[in-house]
């Protein structure tokens, strides 16, 4: 009898966390999200369905597996019996799965089927993933951005108390209208990289080299957060999603509002920098784009990425070094940053590079930049 | 075979004396022994970067670990844990078990079987290394998808390539041996149908291996030859295509995790019968179910790779073909059950890991078919969801079964019985581990966390806390394990020669433990009727 | 049923055939897969070349075709179609262009890359004549306009209303440094 005690008390101590989490909170989010999709809400529901499926058939099959365990035990003096086969009883627990399976193949293939039904799209997005940053471009807008991880490193280091939607926050969210459906088409500008947000029920993995498509078409405006679903590197983990559903009218007015900054970013790009203003603008960008690999102190990676602190890079001709920071350097990591970033913050970005960490390379101006860009 | 004829010409003397006896060894028990020490190494070098994930995991922001070594211990961990510690302990049951349970006093082959257990600790070794060099090792994922494992990868990844051919060598030559042994020694008599499953299912694994290991070692060539020969397999500038490695990688992968089952379930279709005191319910439907799992593991690669982008087409062909598996695996659970109900069951050890195998390989089989429906599975791809499913399948699935069969047949290797309150205790912890380790996965996974992160968002935080206890609970308890393992093999009380009250088949019918050269004379016809009733 | 072992010996050579002619499967895999491909359109990958004449302008229908640019990494040029996008009747054949400037200070040559979606439409998209076709040398600071000819099938299915056709460019400046010393043609620019 003390196995069936001791059965009964690990079943409590299994299950007692399972009752204690009945509470739900946002901590403790047991299941898949509805959504804010059409489509994810009957994937929401197929999910369901199967999950309790599942659940009858565990319920019975292991019913009877916990009662033979429980009467046929020999403690209690059962006798084994003899028989071993049984060719109906075979034939039987092999059809019944089959009409189980049918039934639930069949409203999945139906979801499946309007997931591939990409026609009518009011807004088409290119979307291409970056070690580690995404790149939208609205195809039938003039309006082009990269959406970086805006969770400051203190956090990740625990030096900061982490903020509400850590490691789910960018500096620049996709922002798209309500009730619209909105076609994107993914690919990638280096490894494969997969874009995720549940609440649309949309992943979809982006390829180098090639081009793949998905849709959406969300109720209600919201935000709505997801990440990178596919292994790409060291910070696969750093590169979120976040979505902004508006209503049109609000789309229209961001629309508007992307045209006056690029006019702002233009007149900026006019201006005399000094040096102060380049290293403070320089210091935030370095951040973003280029801390992941070279590290906050410049040092770099020892045999992965480069250190920047007194190589020849960093404080002779400055040609070089623009160079390397728009073009990129071909068969490494490092990227062609010259359309990631604007003028200014390139020439930002290579000041604070030649003059943090007791480097003497001195300041690039803007016009360095612009010209090297080809004369612009 | 020189070397048979000596010891066999010099009658039946015990083995050779100090490291000779390891490093020249012919006998398949020998050998098997081998096998399973260091399949036993690697797991707990494989569980100590599991458990520096976990530990790195166990809190939100980067604590112990860089992500560029996290992401080689998640790599690595996968690397050892499948072809380091689960297909070496399968491979090391078969050569001790296979022989004494078709009658033969050997495998066919004993001087390959030597020469491919010896290249195991070499490949290991050098993937090992690879941690040491600069850049670090492999950081791609045990899937190594191209191109982050060509383009982007660190320059050990040509070391990581050396040291998947040994290792696939060394499968290959395990496998033509089983095959060689089962087919060609079985003893006179012994009929395909009358064998034990577990002989049917290694029967099967090794065709599996035969087939999908060269796939294996043609796509790291291939690799290889990208990376170095300047050829575009995998590399889209060159006319390739980065999808293409995970076709090729997949056809060798779903099968191989079945390489990793199959002999799991052959094991527990021997304990089962043995504790429940009753005959295998469907030993035919059995060796067809295990069969049809093989032929289809084939045809379902893709379902790994449905947010690829695939044509609808193919999505549906593989969503159905992948739910179509449920099936024979359904009938196998079905059978297990069957033979249990109206036993006469007793719980020991070697039963009480079969049973929660029973049971918790259920939970993954279920969690598989939901993982099977593609719409679904584009929520589920890529998650928590998908590590809670495989590690369900591979931990109390192959892991408890290879415990399972430890404790089943080490008082006949040894001759000594276990301690089998510690084997009761090291199974409770392992199970209560197992769970509170892997079940928060599943609702961290549906609640959106992807795998392979260092770092997670904090609503994920306190399943993940919970998950990391777990791991350690599971962790540390194997220590058990090894320590009954050392007890049993040095003293302990006398092993019976049957052992287990009802135990069949040939292995009972040696003396426990078995003489160093077991059936040099083919069991009699009055034996083999014997172990088959 | 016991052996001596050189009984073994067909037995193993079957094994082995087995293992090397799975080996060369793994390799075969490669075609077969392209083969799939030219089939199903997956990814897009269809390499449709060679003239079409043009035959039966189907006027009833119009197919709206997207052209997209896409950089790999590390690839410094400036890529950007000329059109964003147009409407042609099936069976039409249509010249267009991608604009390519080397902002950078040394000679470089690209590859484009296809890939069209949806997949299925791929194999009806004929690229007649395209700057995929070979790879693009371009001096330091040089500009060109890249051209690119093509039709859309009439048998393209009922359902399928845009073609998005997209060029990712990469850098393959040292695999092909050899072979590119030659000037590109004067009449691929009028193009």
């Amino acid at each position: 009898m003390s196995s069936y005690r001791r059965a009964l008390l690990y079943a409590g101590l299994f299950f007692a966390p399972l009752f204690c989490v009945q509470q739900a909170n946002a901590d403790w989010q047991l299941n898949l999200i509805e959504g804010a999709t059409e489509i994810s809400r009957s994937v929401y529901s197929l999910h369901m369905v199967i999950f309790y499926i599942c659940v009858a058939i565990a319920v019975v099959v292991f019913g009877v597996m916990f009662w033979s365990i429980f009467w046929h035990r020999k403690s209690r003096g059962a006798k084994a019996a003899h028989f071993h086969e049984s060719t109906f009883i075979e034939v039987l627990w092999t059809v019944i799965p089959v009409i189980i399976l049918v039934s639930m193949a069949v409203p999945a293939s139906s979801t499946l089927i309007d997931m591939y039904d990409k026609n009518n799209s009011e807004l088409d997005i290119q979307i291409t993933g970056y070690q580690w940053k995404w790149r939208y471009q609205y195809l039938n807008h003039d309006i082009d951005f990269f959406s970086n991880l805006s969770t400051p490193r203190e956090q990740i280091n625990n030096a900061e108390t982490k903020g509400e939607n850590y490691l789910l926050e960018v500096d620049q969210p996709l922002v798209i209208p309500a009730g619209k459906k909105v076609r994107f088409l993914l690919t990638s500008n280096d490894v494969i990289h997969s874009w995720w947000v549940p609440a649309l029920a949309v992943k979809k993995d982006t390829v180098p080299g090639f081009i793949n498509e998905a849709w959406t078409l969300v109720d209600e405006p919201g935000i709505y957060r997801g990440q990178c679903a596919e292994l790409c590197g060291r910070d696969h983990g750093f590169m979120p999603i976040v979505v902004d559903v508006r209503s049109q009218a609000d789309f229209d007015l961001w629309l508007a509002e992307q045209a006056s900054l690029k006019v702002a970013a233009q007149q900026s790009a006019e201006k005399a920098w000094t040096q102060e203003e380049l290293f403070a603008r320089g210091e935030e960008v370095y951040q973003t784009s280029c801390l992941a690999c070279h590290q906050a102190n410049g040092q770099g990676i020892p045999g992965v990425f480069p250190g920047l602190v007194g190589t020849e890079l960093m404080q002779g001709d400055p040609a070089g070094h623009i160079d390397a920071v728009v073009n990129g350097r071909s068969g490494t990591a490092m990227q062609a940053f010259g359309e990631q970033l604007s003028a200014v913050d390139l020439a930002a970005v290579i000041t604070y590079e030649r003059t943090a960490w007791g480097n003497q390379g001195g300041m690039v101006t803007v016009q360095q930049i612009q010209q090297l860009l080809g004369g612009e | 075979m020189a070397s048979v004829d000596q010891t066999m010409s010099d009658g039946h003397h015990g083995p050779a004396r100090g490291i000779t006896r390891w490093l020249y060894t012919t006998n398949h028990k020998d050998i098997g022994t081998l096998y399973l020490l260091f399949s036993l190494l690697m797991f707990f070098i494989g569980g100590c970067m599991a458990l520096t994930i976990r530990a790195e995991l166990f809190q939100p922001g980067l604590q112990m670990v860089m992500p560029e070594f996290f992401n080689q211990m998640t790599t690595m961990h996968g690397l050892i844990m499948v072809f380091g510690a689960v297909m070496p302990a399968f491979v090391g049951l078969a050569n001790w078990m296979i022989p004494i349970m078709v009658g033969a006093p050997d495998m066919a082959l004993p001087r390959m079987n030597n020469w491919s257990f010896w290249i195991l600790p070499f490949a290991f070794t050098m993937m090992l290394s690879t941690l040491l060099m600069e850049g670090g090792g492999p950081n791609f994922g045990w899937t190594f998808y191209a191109p982050l494992s060509t383009t982007y990868a660190p320059p050990s990844v040509t070391f990581f390539i050396f040291a998947v051919h040994m290792m696939g060598i060394s499968s290959i030559m395990g496998a033509i041996n089983v095959i060689a042994t089962i087919l060609n020694m079985r003893a006179p008599g012994m009929k395909l149908m009358q064998m034990p499953l577990f002989v049917w299912t290694w029967l099967i694994t090794a065709f599996l291996l035969i087939a999908v290991m060269p796939v294996l070692a043609g796509v790291v060539t291939m690799m290889l030859m990208d990376i170095h020969f300047g050829t575009s397999f995998f590399d889209a500038a060159g006319g390739g295509d980065p999808v293409l490695f995970q076709h090729v990688f997949w056809f060798f992968g779903h099968p191989e995790v079945y390489i990793m089952i199959l002999p799991a379930f052959g094991v527990v279709s021997e304990i089962i019968p043995t504790f429940a005191r009753k005959r295998l319910f469907g030993y035919a439907s059995m060796v067809y179910a295990t069969a049809s799992i093989a032929f289809l593991s084939f045809i379902v690669w893709a379902h790994h790779m449905f947010t690829v982008g695939m044509p609808l087409a193919g999505e549906l062909f593989f969503m159905f073909t992948t739910m179509l598996i449920a099936v024979p695996t359904g009938v196998k659970v079905f059978n297990w059950i069957a033979t249990m109900f109206r036993g006469s069951m007793t719980f020991e050890t070697p039963m009480l890991f079969a049973l929660a195998f029973v049971v918790l390989f259920t939970i993954g089989g279920f969690s598989g078919l939901m993982l099977s429906i593609a719409p679904a599975d584009f929520q589920y791809h890529d998650t928590y969801f998908v590590v809670a499913h495989f590690h369900y399948v591979l931990v109390p699935g192959s892991v408890f079964s290879i415990m399972a069969a430890a404790y089943y047949w080490l008082p006949k290797w040894t001759g000594h019985m276990y301690n089998e309150s510690m084997g009761k205790l090291h199974f409770w912890l392992s199970f209560i581990g197992v769970n509170i380790t892997f079940f928060p996965m599943h609702f961290l996974g549906l609640a959106g966390m992807p795998r392979r992160i260092p770092d997670y968002a904090l609503q994920f935080a306190d399943f993940n806390m919970v998950a990391t206890v777990g791991a350690f609970i599971f962790g540390f308890s194997q220590l058990l394990f090894v320590y009954n393992v050392v007890c049993c093999i040095r003293s302990g009380k006398q092993a019976t020669d049957e052992v287990w009250e009802g135990s069949r088949g040939l292995e009972w019918q040696l003396s426990s433990p078995p003489p160093y050269h077991s059936y040099s004379t083919p069991p009699t016809a009055e034996q083999l009727s014997k172990a088959s009733h | 049923m016991q052996q001596s072992p050189s009984n073994h010996r067909p037995l193993l050579l079957r094994l082995t055939l087995l293992t090397v002619l799975m080996f060369g499967f793994g390799f075969l895999l490669v075609p077969l897969y392209d083969v799939f491909c030219q089939i199903t359109g997956l990814n897009g990958k269809v390499l449709n070349t060679g003239p079409v004449t043009e035959v039966g302008v189907d006027t009833e229908r119009r197919i709206r075709v997207q052209f997209i640019a896409v950089n790999n990494e590390a690839m410094p040029w400036q890529f950007a179609p000329v059109e964003r996008e147009l409407t042609v009747y099936p069976g039409e054949m249509k010249h267009t262009a991608y604009r390519v400037t080397n902002p950078s200070v040394r000679f470089m040559v690209g590859q484009a890359v296809p890939s069209v979606a949806p997949s299925e439409a791929a194999e009806y998209l004929h690229k007649v004549n395209c700057f995929c076709f070979e790879n693009q040398p371009l001096q330091a600071g040089e500009t060109k306009d890249m051209p690119l000819l093509f039709t859309v099938d009439a048998a393209l299915p009922e359902h399928i209303s845009t073609i998005t056709l997209s060029y990712t460019l990469f850098d393959i400046t040292p695999k092909a440094q050899p072979a590119a010393t030659r000037l590109p043609k004067d009449s691929r620019r009028m193009l």
